[in-house]
């Protein structure tokens, strides 16, 4: 029999609805792995207590057939979504040891439904990053070694935390948060699914606020109709939020194994970059086969103002970082460094309490938004932003999906790229552009490299077309009939 | 429209040894939108409460709140913004302006600065001599209010209340079409009278909801104009009037002592009545603003518009046009009956089927003198509209003389009680039967056969008569009737 923590959600809730196992069972086994996982570092808190307690009342839920679509679930919530009464720190020292009085709308869905909190888990600071390795805790090992090798390697970033302990059987899914890659990344760097839905279809209330136009959170999990079944209970209007959107949830779990005869499946041209490893080039038409073999028509899209994307994406979202990041000013929670005066005690308070990636974000969105520079940058990133959003529209009047690579590389040594922020960038090429443009987009494993790690394909969608995502991710996981896990080191 | 070309009136002028000088001024109103919940929080605005006992999560920006747009104070703004004759944008939006201080605690400011809620307007200002100016508005938008830094209670910290940090504002910009501080002051009255008929801004100075920050410059009566500076954050008729003084005649010294103006934004010292640096042009803050990404762009339908539009109130302009076109009233009375909506419904509801005329001249004469001397406000006065109704009523219905209406609302003022009873009660009614004024009139002329006989040659010594007969009946005899009777038995 499967190890509990090895199961997929999907596999746990039946096993749960057979009284294979209860809640609590389950739970501790998640407890226990987590225990013996300290060296990746993924959670920054184990709310053991909570857990087991959460899990008790789910068992009594579920003895008195009251059981909602998660019920009994432990999952793991990444540290940028706000938990009442846990500490929650975003990956920054800056909020010391802040304790919301507060649940992330989110994450009060996933109780709502019946899941278990098993910890908080590491993350970038202020979801800055792509290696995880911008924590203010430590970076989070990827559970995956390279064949033979020993070398530690990044998870992704920014929810390296939350693909890390998926992917490590320390949750059967967690919750992740997406501003430019920060979901899709590191789910292709360890093997794992994850979807970035449509910017809207979840409430940002309660999340620590990154890039306000461009956060949007979703699951990592290990399967893709694992995905769709967190996705629904995560998803839903919230009035709370003003850029949450007033649409309907549809079953995206039944999507997951739609037919897709008929789909006509875009591959933008732009999106073959320079430099791209052959192995990539090759699962990527590995992918177009087998979604031919669905019954789809692969076409060749153009998506002209890709090459603009991140350059955009790269003054964009550092300009509302550093407007929404100001509320940490030492004045009412979290950490406060006194300086001899108030200009001081800023200074000190802010440029102690925020690592170096954040300051720098912090610096270029200062920058970018400040007079005389406004309209050079902020104005015209507004505008190839729009510019961006038109040309998926083109596209997308032509085709029902985009297939392309979720990431230019597989997951690199932990330290490779630290002193590069360029190169460390670049990991987002091929996911910003949704969420410049706001689009659903899924990652799902595809195969491993020659040295043994996972790569992703993303399928991008319409807005609101989840579903879209979904039926593809779902056919081509089955095509890729990718079951490797990491060989437990740790 | 810019009106610069406008020179003061000579009167307002300020003449010193090197010749003439005027003033040219606009305002930036800052009006607390008169809502029971903030802008983007559902927090109460309650005048006065406990500190810090007003604020939600969102107005205390704690991590991952996300405000949320109050569409009742949307709905205020726009009214506004349609009393002042104003365009109103179907496209706004919110931008962030950002900056640090302990009592903004996201550390930007809500405003709108690229996409107002309300554009170009304009309003005509009566002034206190009967004339009246028009001052174009230059845009009304709506932003949040910082909450209050507390630098008195401790010599080495700063409290910081957050109450009203959060509270809706509409800022309210003239165009710079102000001459002299009487204008200035007439323009705050009219737009304060004018929240307050719209209802959406208590017009309380004194609670700080409604506050100035005034634009001062000088020029030679009709030249080139001047620099500005900017005094902020004025909170009563009196500051606002005596810092434009004070900074206007500040300006004409360093003028004339060869100086130039810096563009800087000054504070007014209430004790001193002299204003100081706040900071200068160099040390102004760069904002960094840019549109909100946690709102959305407001866009206002048109039957949504003309569903406001449609329940606007009867506003002064309207209301004065009405009580000069269909009442009779001259623009002068108009306009102080409407100057606020507590004396217009007063006067309204005194002028209910009586003459509007001499509803409004007693109202006028009479009640306002009163108030005025008594310093009551219009909404303690203790003889109400309705008793003040009966009143006029018995005027024009001969039951009792002028005279004798103003010894009814003196016994109402001190005593109350209803002005029909106390005239029936006390025998004031006024004599109108002409028997009973006839035989006074005959015991008169009969007791004074002497004046009875100069009268023809002397017609105004009539009124001699006529104030014996008045006294003879304790003033009750009708003034006209007594006339008549008079005139017929001594001239003709």
């Amino acid at each position: 029999m499967t190890a509990l923590n090895e199961l997929t959600l999907a596999a746990a809730l039946k096993g749960l609805a057979n009284k294979d196992f209860s809640s609590r069972e389950l739970t501790q086994a998640h407890l226990d792995a987590m225990a013996g996982a300290e060296a990746l570092n993924a959670y920054l808190i184990a709310t053991t207590d909570q857990a087991l307690a959460m899990a008790d009342a789910s068992d009594e839920r579920r003895k008195n057939a009251e059981t909602g679509p998660l019920e009994g679930i432990p999952l793991g919530i990444k540290d940028l979504f706000c938990t009442k009464g846990v500490r929650t720190t975003a990956g920054s020292k800056i909020l010391g040891d802040f304790t919301p009085s507060y649940e992330s709308t989110v994450s009060s869905n996933l109780w709502h439904d019946g899941a278990v909190m098993l910890g908080k888990l590491n993350m970038d600071e202020f979801a800055m990053g792509s290696s995880n390795e911008n924590s203010a805790f430590g970076p989070v090992v990827n559970p995956w070694r390279a064949k033979g090798g020993d070398q530690k390697l990044v998870p992704g970033g920014s929810s390296g935390g939350s693909a890390a302990a998926v992917a490590a059987g320390l949750c059967l899914g967690a919750t992740a948060t997406d501003t430019g890659g920060s979901i899709r990344q590191p789910a292709s760097f360890t093997g794992t699914v994850g979807i970035k839905p449509t910017y809207g279809r979840c409430s940002r209330w309660g999340i620590v606020a990154f890039a306000s136009s461009l956060d949007q959170a979703g699951p990592i999990t290990r399967t893709v109709e694992d995905a769709a079944i967190m996705l629904r209970s995560m998803s839903g209007h919230d009035p709370k939020d003003s850029t949450s959107l007033k649409a309907d949830v549809p079953d995206f779990t039944a999507a997951c194994t739609r037919s897709l005869k008929g789909l006509r499946i875009g591959i933008p041209k732009e999106y073959r970059v320079e430099g791209m490893p052959a192995e990539i080039e090759k699962i990527w038409a590995n992918g177009m086969d087998w979604l031919r073999a669905e019954g789809c028509e692969i076409i060749d899209v153009s998506l002209p103002h890709t090459k603009y994307a991140l350059p955009a994406y790269y003054i964009i979202a550092p300009a509302e970082a550093s407007s929404n990041l100001a509320r940490y000013d030492g004045m009412r929670y979290g950490v406060r460094v006194e300086g001899a005066d108030l200009t001081e005690t800023y200074e000190k308070t802010r440029g102690q309490g925020f690592g170096e990636e954040v300051r720098r974000r912090i610096m270029m969105g200062a920058y970018v938004l400040s007079a005389g520079f406004y309209d050079a940058y902020y104005i015209r990133a507004q505008k190839v932003r729009a510019r961006i959003a038109e040309d998926f529209k083109n596209a997308f009047s032509q085709c029902d999906a985009l297939l392309t690579p979720t990431a230019p590389s597989a997951a690199f040594g932990i330290n490779a790229r630290l002193n590069d922020p360029v190169q460390m960038y670049l990991n987002d090429i091929f996911t910003v552009t949704a969420n410049l443009a706001g689009l659903p987009g899924i990652s799902v494993p595809a195969a491993l490299d020659n040295t043994g790690l996972p790569l992703g394909l993303q399928v991008i969608g319409k807005a609101l077309d989840e579903e879209t995502c979904f039926a593809v991710g779902g056919a081509l996981e089955r095509a890729a009939d990718f079951n490797a896990k990491p060989s437990k080191w740790w | 429209m810019f009106t610069a070309e406008r020179v003061a009136d000579k009167s307002d002028w300020i003449t010193t040894e090197t010749g003439d000088w005027e003033i040219i001024i606009g305002l930036e109103i800052h009006a607390q939108v008169a809502s029971k919940a903030k802008l983007f929080s559902g927090a109460a605005t309650k005048y006065g409460a406990e500190p810090n006992t007003q604020v939600s999560l969102v107005d205390a920006a704690m991590p991952g709140m996300l405000p949320v747009l109050n569409e009742y104070c949307v709905e205020q703004a726009v009214r506004t913004g349609m009393g002042m004759k104003a365009k109103i944008n179907a496209f706004s939006r919110f931008d962030r302006k950002n900056y640090f201080y302990p009592d903004l605690p996201q550390g930007y400011q809500i405003s709108q600065l690229y996409h107002p809620i309300v554009g170009e307007g304009e309003m005509q200002v009566e002034l206190d001599d009967g004339d009246s100016i028009i001052v174009g508005i230059e845009r009304l938008h709506l932003e949040q209010d910082a909450g209050k830094s507390i630098h008195d209670l401790d010599p080495n910290a700063t409290y910081v209340d957050l109450n009203r940090c959060g509270v809706a504002l509409m800022e309210i910009v003239s165009k710079p079409d102000m001459r002299s501080a009487r204008e200035a002051a007439a323009y705050v009255r009219k737009l304060r009278s004018l929240v307050r008929y719209l209802g959406t801004c208590d017009g309380d100075m004194e609670k700080g909801n409604l506050r100035a920050d005034v634009n001062v410059s000088v020029r030679r009566p009709g030249g080139e104009l001047g620099t500005r500076c900017e005094i902020k954050n004025l909170n009563s008729m009196r500051f606002i009037q005596q810092a434009i003084e004070y900074e206007a005649r500040r300006q004409i010294q360093i003028l004339e002592g060869g100086g130039e103006i810096d563009q800087e934004t000054r504070l007014y010292n209430t004790d001193t009545g002299e204003t100081r640096t706040m900071r200068s042009k160099e040390d102004a803050h760069d904002y960094r603003y840019f549109p909100d990404p946690d709102l959305l762009p407001v866009k206002l339908s048109e039957d949504w518009l003309a569903r406001i539009k449609a329940d606007l109130p009867e506003l002064p302009d309207e209301k004065k046009a009405r009580y000069v076109k269909d009442f009779g009233l001259s623009e002068y009375d108009a306009s102080v009956l409407v100057s606020d909506r507590e004396k217009a419904a007063y006067y309204e509801e005194v002028a209910k089927g009586n003459d509007k005329k001499l509803a409004a001249n007693w109202l006028l004469n009479e009640v306002f003198g009163k108030l005025n001397k008594e310093n009551v406000d219009i909404n303690d006065c203790p003889v109400s509209a309705a008793a003040n109704c009966a009143i006029v009523a018995m005027i024009a219905k001969d039951v009792i003389s002028g005279k004798i209406a103003k010894q009814v609302f003196e016994i109402c003022w001190t005593e109350g009680g209803d002005p029909e009873a106390i005239v029936e009660e006390r025998g004031l009614k006024q004599v109108t039967d002409t028997g009973a004024i006839e035989a006074m009139i005959d015991e008169i002329i009969a007791a004074n056969p002497g004046q009875a006989a100069k009268v023809k040659d002397k017609p105004k010594t009539l009124g001699w008569f006529v104030g014996q007969v008045m006294q003879a009946s304790q003033g009750k005899a009708n003034p006209q009737a007594v006339n008549k009777i008079l005139r017929e038995k001594l001239l003709d």
